[in-house]
């Protein structure tokens, strides 16, 4: 099932588990409403990953799985954001997968 | 150039996986199924080294845009080797110079390697992907 995600005015092409087909379409205002269909509440700490996993994709041009995003992180913000224990409080149903989707990322292919 | 300081301490021991490159970027799929499967390795914490050798060396050298072709340029994503413990980054000398290419490449850390040395790092790796 697709899912028709509509913001401001205009249909958002996403696949059908709801992740962005074009990321420049992205902007934070799009992610509020994502996060809304899946009933989710992204506080700053939420953000805080989802703008880096963002910036790793402009980056490098590609999502980072799991353990590259902790790695990553671990440079960015040091030792204590860069468990996946941490992540995972925040993501419950996958890190690199569930911040990618609200980053407005291809999901990456290499999952967890 | 690096000499290859492993070879004498275990010369016996397998390690790994190597892939070779051997296609140049964006005229085939070659080059990104190569980064997809080394990246898959890295995730799972498997050791991976890349080798690159004939047309394949154009995969290394900086300044390249290959969104000019409207595709992604996955060569961007080599910079990200770090964060996927692939570190082991050979390339051969003998196909730089056939080509005439300089020693510039867009990601630290290549090793640039004569014939010998560079089919001495392949003989030391249990697995070989060839791209």
């Amino acid at each position: 099932m697709a899912i028709a995600l509509t913001f401001q005015n205009k249909i958002i092409p996403t696949d059908k588990q709801g992740y962005l087909l074009d990321h420049l379409l992205w902007q934070k205002d799009l992610a509020l409403v994502m996060a809304e269909h899946d009933d989710f509440v992204l506080t700053d700490a939420h953000w805080e990953v989802i703008d880096f996993v963002r910036q790793f994709y402009l980056t490098y041009n590609t999502s980072p799985a799991i353990r590259a995003l902790t790695k990553a992180m671990k440079a960015e913000f040091g030792e204590a954001k860069a468990s996946s224990r941490y992540l995972y409080k925040l993501f419950p149903e996958g890190p690199a997968k569930q911040a990618t989707k609200y980053a407005g990322l291809p999901k990456p292919a290499r999952c967890i | 150039m690096i000499s290859i300081e492993q070879q004498s301490s275990s010369s016996a021991q397998a390690n790994g996986l190597a892939i070779i490159n051997s296609k140049a970027p964006f005229s085939s799929t070659h080059g990104k199924d190569a980064l997809d499967i080394a990246l898959i390795f890295g995730s799972f914490e498997q050791k991976v080294s890349l080798f690159f050798q004939g047309d394949g060396v154009y995969q290394l050298i900086a300044d390249q845009d290959g969104s000019l072709l409207a595709i992604k340029d996955y060569l961007k994503t080599f910079s990200a080797f770090e964060f996927y413990d692939i570190e082991d980054i050979y390339v051969c000398q003998q196909s730089l110079s056939n080509r005439q290419l300089d020693e510039n490449f867009h990601i630290d850390e290549v090793k640039v390697l004569s014939s010998i040395e560079f089919s001495a790092a392949l003989n030391r790796h249990q697995h070989v992907l060839r791209f």
